[in-house]
């Protein structure tokens, strides 16, 4: 795929919403959103299915009506407008491609509407065909493409309107993996050449992650948090957010469970002063959970600063680059993610939770106090990559 | 693994060589099994075929057992018979007008009803219910309603202070009658098949055309008529074999005039198969009309072949 010459008109594309709301008879998809999508960001909406993240896409879009609460585009309110009034462009999750029109006539149906000369009409459409490379098939039907060829005509489509907004609903989900990787550094590459607004609605974690400069992470109609994806991971705004994000998920534990490890063992009252007096709920993630023969000459685990904890190793699977470990333990059941080390067989594990890493939440389940990230990396770590990089 | 790897395509290889070739050993039992089907098939309907020819090929009377060669001499005779000229004519014009009104009309009652509400619902099971009615009440209760004299069509017009309409009764408006019936009891059908087609149409399709802007009636002509293709061809030669195969509105209503100008295919070739007992002349126009149908039949394969079915 070549570089991108398209360039976007001056104007901004701030998309604002303010306390949407909508409900499909009962049930409500959006309960009360109100967010600022900055001037071209690439925003993800991430959310399980039925949080409202495709509801909301499909506000800004101008496909559903919100019951109540504005959009605005640019600083134009954009209710009572048509969707191809809005200066958006959508990517369907199905791609929606016109299937009785080539790929060429489906990339210039939306130029025809507007009324472009011919000239003009091929000059666009052969550099969009060659920005997602697609010149050798405009001529085809897209029922003679394949998923990834498809998946770029819907693109092309979007782009060749060189809209302000490019609002993407779940455009990866139906490409195999190898592909989807791909095409998310194209879509990241598309972005930051076109300098327009992307809204990009996942439930992938994953995809959120790699691509998003503002992840808005939504459960039930109502958004939990948004901001960078450094914040997400490092600093949830609660439990759900902590649990919902990472792979396996945050280890949670209630205060109490702690407290009555805690107490059997009269050396950590001292550590016990990393606990907040509002703390009901600790996180520890998998990643940051140390174990006894990997870290045992690691400089943290002999500094005593966390808690140690015998651990029964219940199931582990082996990854290839990362192992993961079940553990029963006094404080439940805890995952630990570790990496590229071979696997250990003891099944009696000591286990070493860092008091820096946990983050604390209140009754509330709103985070009081996060995790420290990483300073610097573990010399394990360290000498387990460069092995592997010179081999 | 390297060692396998060729040894598997060779066997996928002589597999694919020895397939085609393979028959399944001949077996009486499964013949036995589709006897049944097989023996009324044939008797019902081959070998009534293949004997409605040899007897276009003869002058017979369905009483004498002489049935008298002559050749294509029936053929010659029905294309020199004005009346048989007017027939198909007739029936011409009636399937034309017949499948043109129906598609056009049931296409918009279709757009219109394409709706999933207690009303919608409704009309639509009440626009389908003449097609569950047997076509000879259909056709009687037709009779009665454009009675000249007493009848509700009339009332109707005269109530509204315009002139009586001859109906069935001037060899003018006779077949337009016919067709007005037909229509009428069509036209739930053909809606009900439409409003499945455009429910088969995804929406987002919709949406995407909606996000490029287009306007109602392009999207109406660019998108949904080559999205219901399929189910517009198929509605328009299954309603054309069903209008070429029109016999009880004019048997009832007509009996093929006034002045001949209802009298259509099927209805001739009965008159003259069972009321005059022309067996060879009747079997001739059935042939013609069987090539007719075939030539139908045939188009309708022939193009739904070539037809992309947009999946």
């Amino acid at each position: 795929m070549a570089s991108i010459s398209m360039e976007r008109g001056e104007s901004m594309a701030e998309i604002r919403l303010e306390n949407l709301k909508k409900c499909f008879g009962q049930e409500c998809a959006v309960k009360d959103i109100s967010l600022i999508v900055p001037d071209g960001s690439f925003t993800i909406f991430l959310g399980p299915s039925g949080c409202g993240k495709t509801t909301t896409l499909r506000m800004i879009a101008g496909l559903e009506h919100p019951d109540q609460g504005d959009i605005y585009i640019g600083g134009k309110r954009v209710n009572d407008l048509q969707p191809g009034k809005r200066g958006v462009a959508m990517v369907f999750q199905n791609y929606a491609l016109y299937p009785m029109m080539t790929v060429q006539e489906n990339i210039e149906f939306g130029l025809k509407n507007r009324g472009m000369r011919k000239e003009e009409r091929k000059q666009r459409i052969k550099e969009v065909a060659h920005i997602v490379d697609l010149s050798a098939h405009l001529h085809k039907k897209p029922h003679a493409l394949s998923g990834g060829q498809r998946q770029r005509v819907a693109l092309a489509r979007a782009i060749v309107k060189q809209p302000d907004v490019f609002l993407m609903d779940e455009p990866l989900s139906n490409l195999d993996a190898k592909l989807r990787t791909h095409m998310r550094t194209e879509l990241t590459r598309i972005h930051r050449d076109l300098s327009a607004t992307f809204i990009y609605v996942t439930h992938d974690q994953n995809e959120a992650m790699a691509m998003g400069d503002q992840i808005v992470v939504m459960k039930a109609g109502t958004i939990q948090q948004s901001g960078p994806p450094w914040d997400i991971y490092h600093k949830p705004a609660n439990v759900y957010v902590a649990t919902f994000i990472g792979s396996p998920p945050m280890n949670m534990f209630q205060r109490d469970k702690l407290l009555a490890y805690v107490m059997n063992t009269p050396e950590y009252s001292e550590g016990m002063r990393f606990l907040h007096h509002e703390t009901e709920w600790l996180g520890i993630r998998p990643e940051r959970i140390m174990l006894s023969p990997y870290h045992t000459q690691h400089e943290m685990f002999q500094a005593l600063d966390g808690i140690k904890i015998p651990g029964r190793m219940v199931a582990r699977e082996m990854l290839g680059d990362e192992t993961i470990y079940h553990f029963d333990t006094p404080l439940g059941p805890l995952q630990a993610k570790i990496y590229l080390l071979p696997p250990l067989d003891d099944d009696r594990i000591e286990l070493m939770l860092p008091y820096e890493a946990f983050h604390q939440f209140d009754r509330g389940e709103q985070l009081i106090l996060a995790a420290r990230p990483h300073q610097k990396e573990t010399p394990v770590f360290k000498r387990e990559y460069e092995r592997v990089e010179n081999t | 693994m390297t060692t396998q790897t060729p040894l598997s395509i060779k066997k996928v290889k002589s597999m694919k060589n020895v397939m085609p070739r393979q028959q399944a050993p001949f077996s009486w039992h499964a013949y036995l099994m589709i006897l049944p089907s097989l023996s009324v098939f044939l008797i019902f309907y081959i070998i009534p075929i293949f004997y409605l020819i040899f007897l276009s090929f003869h002058d017979w009377d369905l009483v004498n057992p002489v049935k008298q060669w002559i050749g294509l001499g029936n053929y010659f005779e029905l294309l020199q018979d004005a009346d048989f000229l007017q027939v198909l004519q007739n029936t011409f014009v009636y399937t034309l007008l017949t499948v043109s009104l129906l598609i056009i009309l049931s296409l918009l009652t279709s757009l219109w009803l394409n709706q999933n509400d207690i009303f919608t619902r409704f009309v639509q099971g009440a626009i389908f219910s003449p097609y569950i009615i047997s076509l000879v009440s259909v056709a009687l209760l037709w009779l009665w309603m454009m009675d000249p004299q007493y009848g509700l069509l009339n009332a109707i017009l005269t109530w509204f202070g315009l002139p009586p309409y001859p109906w069935l009764d001037s060899p003018d408006t006779a077949l337009y009658a016919l067709v007005l019936v037909s229509v009428w009891q069509g036209l739930g059908y053909n809606t009900l098949v439409f409003i499945a087609g455009l429910n088969s149409i995804p929406t987002d399709l919709y949406e995407a055309a909606a996000l490029d802007d287009t306007p109602s009636w392009k999207t109406f002509f660019r998108i949904t008529l080559p999205m219901l293709s399929p189910t517009l061809f198929f509605l328009v030669i299954i309603d054309l074999i069903a209008s070429f195969k029109v016999f009880e509105t004019i048997a009832i209503m007509t009996g093929g005039g006034p002045l001949n100008s209802t009298n259509m295919l099927v209805y001739y070739i009965y008159q003259y198969g069972f009321r005059f007992y022309k067996i060879g002349y009747a079997s001739a126009a059935a042939v013609i009309l069987l090539i007719i149908l075939s030539i139908l039949t045939w188009l309708y394969f022939a193009l739904l072949e070539k037809r992309v079915h947009y999946r």
